[in-house]
């Protein structure tokens, strides 16, 4: 515990702990001191001197180290003859901090005066007006009139473009360098720099392409005037003609906190619109932040592509039909299947919807199964992120082990928070077949081939034997108070994961650290709620191809599995009876015997379960699209056709069954989940120092779920086989790219250029010995897709494998062997 | 008239000091020899505490208490050697590093030992490139010779010394601007504390110290603190560099102890001023220093640190004194200052960022007859609400020469602004 310190600000008695900040201290009194360049989740620098307070200490008798008392009593004080940065200065005992005497208010306008001499004074068009900080300033403390000669002001560019995604207006900037700290401090991808000196000191990037991070984002929202905007959101909307509501980011399993701004605006024909997703504030979870895909891959949800009826197949062709026509095929098809049926749902439906389906699929006695390439959910529901845990809380006591991921491509924010952890000294022990960029900041990074992984994580168990070299980290780790362990799915597929999670566990279990607070298993879903869906009862399937076909009906959800994989869209074409929820016309729903339309997450309520298992709730931003409903409530009118009494009043109510039925669920409500109370840092208020508009989190901090007991034991880690490629024959291996080609990502056009390639990474000694070579397409055969793939080289690479991503219409859900045609020219005719 | 020394400026006195074996030959390293091979470390602290020596970079700061705030908890330490030399006006560094350089490598070398250093910098500013090249040839022919390397003289302790060139900033000057140019950084000074002492070179416990101050080492290791403050005053002990410049007619380095007037300095040394004109003012420590009426009082002030600061209100700095003569127009002298730290300041803090820029708009306006009569005040108002809040001295220096300029040369500006078409 530290020592508490008193003071006086402003009149008012403070108490806190040795080390604080002026500024924190006025802080936690609600007592705003203005900045530019402070910022609570940086470290102080002093560069905008607008926090000046005048400080006064206790003159201290040398003699008797006491206080040197006034002739009234009071301690006698000494104020130092210049004025002092609240931002820079820890508390000491006794201080009195003025903040609004004369020569502190002369002084905050001298500053602003300062900073205005050059700014162009656009607010009427600046997307930041009505959210900005230097314009409330200028209000509270400005001078009013400028006695600097507009002739004489400094015209820079404004419409710079950093990259394709953030625009600079250098005229605006105030040099603040809180984007460039961020970049290189926080989110550990400094591309961005301050450039020459002065008066001409400028932000550019050194990065190619521009701006290079998946964080750019962030650095709009603390921009503390306008001169970083989106180019998404730049000249869209002024902020007060924007409704907000809370929601959680559906990209992936960290589930950060969002605030969605939205306008119902005439170029939208009249309709409510997303203008803008922002970060909320959760400190559990993403802090203040989030990653660019979340906030800028949201345009999927007004495309006009969304179906709006349901779709019946008659005479072989889809038409569209009344709801009750289609519920009462959907139903027959279901009613003549009987247990046959198999339900497929993907992991970015909501708790509710896949409570409904299991329940529907109970009811029906058919099987429930996750479309997923991960496995292990139930082994994270009992051994992972205890109650009471965050990464923030972490340092030099804890041991983070991250595993056969790309945490930086595969859960951006996990990526953020992780390197926190490990620059607060946690020890970092990163294993992979590659280099990833966690590698920069991990104290131990283990470099094995791919499929070897489970059998490093035994090395380094208690009693385990490290290869040679690696001592250092099972030492680290059996030193370490705490253990998270992360897997991912950089290289793996269904089987892989299995022996994967297998071997976490095992470690987990093995080291007896599981149960703790700051303790346990996350796996690194590819979707936001795949631990909902475990936890509500589905499993994916090894042989799900064979499962599909055999079934005489197959119930699909939020899951594509004809579009990803020819295979799969054959076993569909095999199976009896297909019914399918989905927002767009898929492959799957064009090979549906009936297809419903569902609203988007956005539309309706519902809770999402994270990777940490935090359950979170989401709440409506826009009204529904017409003629579209939630997934739960579809799955509970078509059981009423079957017969069966499935909850569909409220998704709240649902939420309740789910309570009732699940035991890590027990006691939660919508209300629990909505709990908040105040977090530290505070930066939601009204003074917008430190952000945006979106931060404050009125709705809910989610709860973070006891572990459940494992219903059976945990599997044996079994002896991982490593694939072995047949002579002549390349492995290739899935690997996961932040920005994939999946139907919630292409319609956000200004991400067309990150956008993963269909590209074939490999070493270039690799590429040589299959006669492959960059920038040559090549043609190749992938579980029965014929593609031309173009090559990269990266020397960085392990030898004899090469790595395709996944989502570019190539399937590769399990490491596969392949047979690498020669090169051939473009216009040559493809091989038979 | 006080005698000229040739302490410092020993080549003066010895030809040929640039060249190893004439250095060896008068007794160079043998000071450095035996401070390691029979001194302990802090027995050298001690006696450079004793003979008084304070930096020459400018701030006075008594160098054996700047030693002395290392902790020993924390390693490895590192010496910078600051030789980013760029206070207009101040030559003085350069004459030592071209005529002189083993002196000072010495001092380098016997300061890296007092603070049990390993590897020590040379800072050079950018334009001192061709020094670098011949310092670089000298610490070769050092280590050729076993004067630095590992286990010298057969002791356990090993110094390593390497140049770093700036990119030609002033900013780079002050100390933690200069840590972050060494460290490859933009030449921004940091926020203080912690103080380089503790966190310097890469986050490690650094002494910064001038070239000047370095040099002065060897003598006082070899002849003695007793010795040293034979020279100069009580708190001011020792000799010092005076670099004279401006409307003088003999401009140059000067090595006199501290104390000498600046009338010995001007009139004895300097000549005095050319074609017959007189004395108007002078600037004690370059562009950074307040303009001081060169009334009889000021010119019998003696040019020690507290004598210059108490009675002129002016630094002695690193003691770079322009002479000004009647032929000089003050809003001329003040908006070439200006200008200079316009361009020099790094941008970090809002004041000085455009403070500057706003200054010198002004002082330019003055200086070319095309300024308004309120912008005397204005500008004077400006610098004002500069003062007192700058990250570092930079912004403050910029001040100086405005404020004392306008206040003690008002109607030089006032003329000015007479001849502009509205004045």
């Amino acid at each position: 515990m530290a020592k508490m310190i008193n003071l006086t600000i402003d009149g008012h008695s403070v108490s806190v702990p040795e080390g604080t900040l002026v500024v924190n201290a006025a802080k936690q009194i609600g007592i705003d001191i203005p900045v530019f360049c402070y910022h609570p989740k940086m470290e102080p620098v002093g560069m905008c001197r607008m926090c000046l307070v005048d400080i006064g200490r206790p003159v201290i008798d040398r003699a008797t180290n006491q206080p040197v008392l006034n002739p009234d009593g009071t301690p006698k004080l000494n104020f130092g003859p210049k004025l002092e940065t609240a931002c820079t200065t820890p508390v000491s005992e006794g201080m009195v901090v003025d903040g609004l005497n004369d020569k502190v208010r002369a002084g905050r306008k001298d500053i602003i005066e300062f900073l205005l001499t050059s700014h162009p004074l656009d607010c009427p068009i600046c997307d930041k007006g009505g959210e900005c900080p230097l314009q409330n300033l200028t209000l509270g403390f400005g001078p009013g009139s400028s006695r600097f000669l507009l002739d004489e002001k400094m015209r820079l560019a404004k419409h710079l473009p950093l990259g394709d995604l953030i625009m600079l207006d250098r005229e605006r900037c105030i040099q603040c360098g809180r984007c460039v700290r961020y970049q290189h401090e926080i989110a550990g991808d400094p591309v961005i720099a301050f450039y020459n000196r002065g008066r001409y000191l400028e932000i550019m990037t050194d990065s190619d392409p521009g701006f290079d991070s998946v964080f750019s984002g962030n650095t709009t929202d603390i921009c503390p005037v306008g001169a970083l905007t989106t180019n998404d959101f730049r000249f869209e909307a002024r902020p007060w003609e924007m409704k907000s509501s809370a929601s959680i980011c559906a990209q992936c399993p960290v589930g950060c906190n969002t605030t969605l701004n939205v306008r119902r605006e005439a170029r939208a024909k009249g309709s409510t619109v997303v203008k803008r997703v922002m970060p909320r504030q959760n400190e559990l979870v993403n802090e203040i932040w989030m990653c660019d895909k979340g906030r800028f891959a949201y345009h999927y949800m007004g495309t006009e592509a969304r179906l709006t009826a349901p779709l019946v197949r008659k005479d072989d062709v889809l038409v569209e039909a009344t709801w009750e026509e289609a519920l009462a095929a959907a139903a027959d098809g279901l009613r003549a299947a009987g247990s046959s049926l198999v339900t497929l749902a993907g992991g970015r439906l909501s708790n509710e919807d896949l409570f409904s389906l299991q329940q529907l699929t109970a009811l029906q006695f058919g099987k429930a199964v996750l479309h997923s390439y991960m496995a292990g959910g139930e082994l994270t529901a009992a051994l992972g992120m205890a109650p009471g845990s965050n990464f923030s809380d972490m340092g030099k006591e804890t041991a983070i082990v991250v595993v056969s991921s790309d945490l930086y491509e595969e859960a951006p924010i996990y990526y953020h928070r992780i390197r926190q952890a490990a620059l607060r000294g946690a020890a970092l022990i990163v294993v992979n077949a590659r280099p990833t960029k966690l590698d920069d900041v991990a104290a131990h990074s283990l470099r094995c081939r791919y499929g070897e992984e489970p059998a490093v994580l035994a090395g380094l168990a208690p009693g385990g034997k490290p290869l040679e070299g690696w001592q250092a980290a099972a030492e680290a780790l059996a030193a370490a108070e705490n253990l998270v362990l992360l897997y991912g799915s950089d290289g793996t597929g269904l089987e892989g994961s299995q022996a994967l999670s297998a071997a976490c566990a095992s470690l987990l279990t093995a080291t007896g650290r599981a149960g703790r607070a700051n303790n346990g298993l996350i796996a690194v879903w590819a979707h936001a709620n795949d631990q909902g869906a475990f936890d509500m009862g589905f499993r994916p399937e090894p042989a799900l191809d064979v499962t599909l076909a055999q079934a005489a009906a197959v119930y699909v959800a939020a899951a594509d599995p004809a579009g990803d994989s020819p295979a799969l869209a054959d076993a569909l074409d095999r199976a009896g009876f297909v019914v399918v929820q989905e927002l767009f016309l898929t492959e799957t729903a064009r090979r549906a015997d009936v297809v419903f339309p569902v609203s988007t997450y956005i539309e309706r309520e519902g809770s999402f379960t994270n990777a940490e298992r935090r359950v979170q709730r989401f709440y409506p931003a826009l009204p529904p699209r017409p003629g579209t409903l939630p997934d739960f409530v579809i799955t509970a009118q078509m059981g009423a056709c079957l017969g069966h009494a499935i909850e569909a009043r409220s998704a709240s109510q649902v939420f309740l069954r789910i309570a009732a039925q699940h035991p890590a669920y027990a006691g939660q409500t919508y209300t629990t989940l909505a709990h908040t109370e105040e977090q530290w840092p505070i930066v939601g208020r009204q003074d917008l120092y430190y952000g945006g508009t979106g931060y404050d989190n009125h709705q809910g901090l989610g709860v973070q779920l006891p572990l459940v007991p494992l219903a059976e034991q945990p599997p044996t880690p079994a002896r991982a086989q490593r694939a072995v490629a047949p002579d002549g024959t390349l492995m290739v291996y899935p690997v996961t790219r932040l920005y994939d080609r999946g139907t919630t990502v292409m319609p956000t056009l200004l991400l067309k250029d990150r956008i993963a390639q269909r590209v074939l990474a490999l070493h270039p000694e690799t590429a040589a010995r299959f006669g492959l070579a960059a920038g040559v397409e090549t043609q190749l055969t992938l579980n029965g897709v014929t593609a031309p793939v173009g090559v990269r080289l990266d020397d960085t690479l392990p030898l004899d494998v090469a790595l395709l991503p996944r989502s570019v219409g190539l399937p590769a859900w399990e490491p596969v062997a392949i047979r690498v045609n020669q090169p051939s020219p473009l216009n040559d005719t493809p091989p038979a | 008239m006080t005698e000229q020394t040739t302490i410092l400026l020993r080549h003066r006195a010895v030809p040929g000091l640039d060249q190893l074996q004439v250095y060896r030959d008068n007794g160079g390293f043998e000071t450095f020899r035996k401070v390691v091979t029979s001194m302990q470390p802090a027995d050298v602290l001690a006696e450079v505490k004793n003979s008084g020596l304070r930096g020459r970079g400018g701030a006075g700061f008594p160098t054996g208490t700047k030693w002395g705030f290392l902790p020993n908890n924390i390693w490895p330490h590192y010496v910078v050697a600051n030789a980013d030399e760029s206070e207009p006006g101040t030559f003085k560094d350069r004459e030592i590093m071209e005529s002189n350089p083993f002196q000072f490598l010495e001092g380098l070398a016997i300061a890296s030992y007092a603070v049990g250093a390993n590897l020590s910098y040379v800072y050079l500013r950018g334009e001192f490139w061709q020094i670098a090249e011949r310092l670089d040839e000298d610490i070769a022919a050092l280590e050729a010779a076993g004067l630095l390397g590992d286990n010298l003289f057969g002791t356990q302790y090993s110094l390593r010394l390497r140049t770093h060139l700036g990119a030609g900033a002033y900013i780079c000057g002050e100390e933690t601007a200069l840590l972050e140019s060494l460290e490859g950084k933009l030449g921004q000074p940091r926020l203080r504390p912690p103080f380089p002492a503790v966190y310097g070179l890469f986050g490690k416990p650094t002494v910064i110290n001038n070239v000047e101050t370095l040099t002065n080492l060897p003598p006082i290791l070899e002849k003695g603190a007793a010795w040293y403050r034979t020279f100069g005053t009580e708190k001011s002990p020792g000799v010092k560099i005076f670099s004279l410049s401006g409307c003088i007619n003999r401009p140059g380095n000067y090595e006199l102890p501290l104390g000498v007037t600046f009338r010995e300095l001007i009139f004895d040394y300097g000549g005095g001023v050319p074609e017959g004109r007189t004395v108007k003012a002078f600037m004690s420590a370059g562009a950074s220093s307040t303009i001081v009426v060169a009334d009889d009082a000021a010119l019998d002030t003696p040019m020690d640190y507290e004598s210059t600061q108490n009675t002129l209100n002016a630094p002695l700095g690193s003691a770079s004194v322009i002479i000004l003569d009647d032929s000089v127009d003050m809003a001329w002298l003040v908006d070439k200052t200006v200008h200079f730290f316009r361009h020099e300041s790094c941008g970090k803090c809002t004041p000085c960022r455009e403070g500057t820029y706003w200054m010198s708009h002004l002082t330019h306006r003055i200086a070319h007859g095309k300024a308004r009569p309120e912008d005397i005040e204005l500008l004077d108002t400006v610098a004002a609400q500069m003062q007192g809040k700058c990250l570092c001295a930079l912004g403050e220096f910029s001040t100086m020469a405005v404020r004392s300029g306008i206040e003690k040369f008002r109607a030089d500006f006032e003329a000015n602004v007479r001849r502009a078409p509205h004045g």
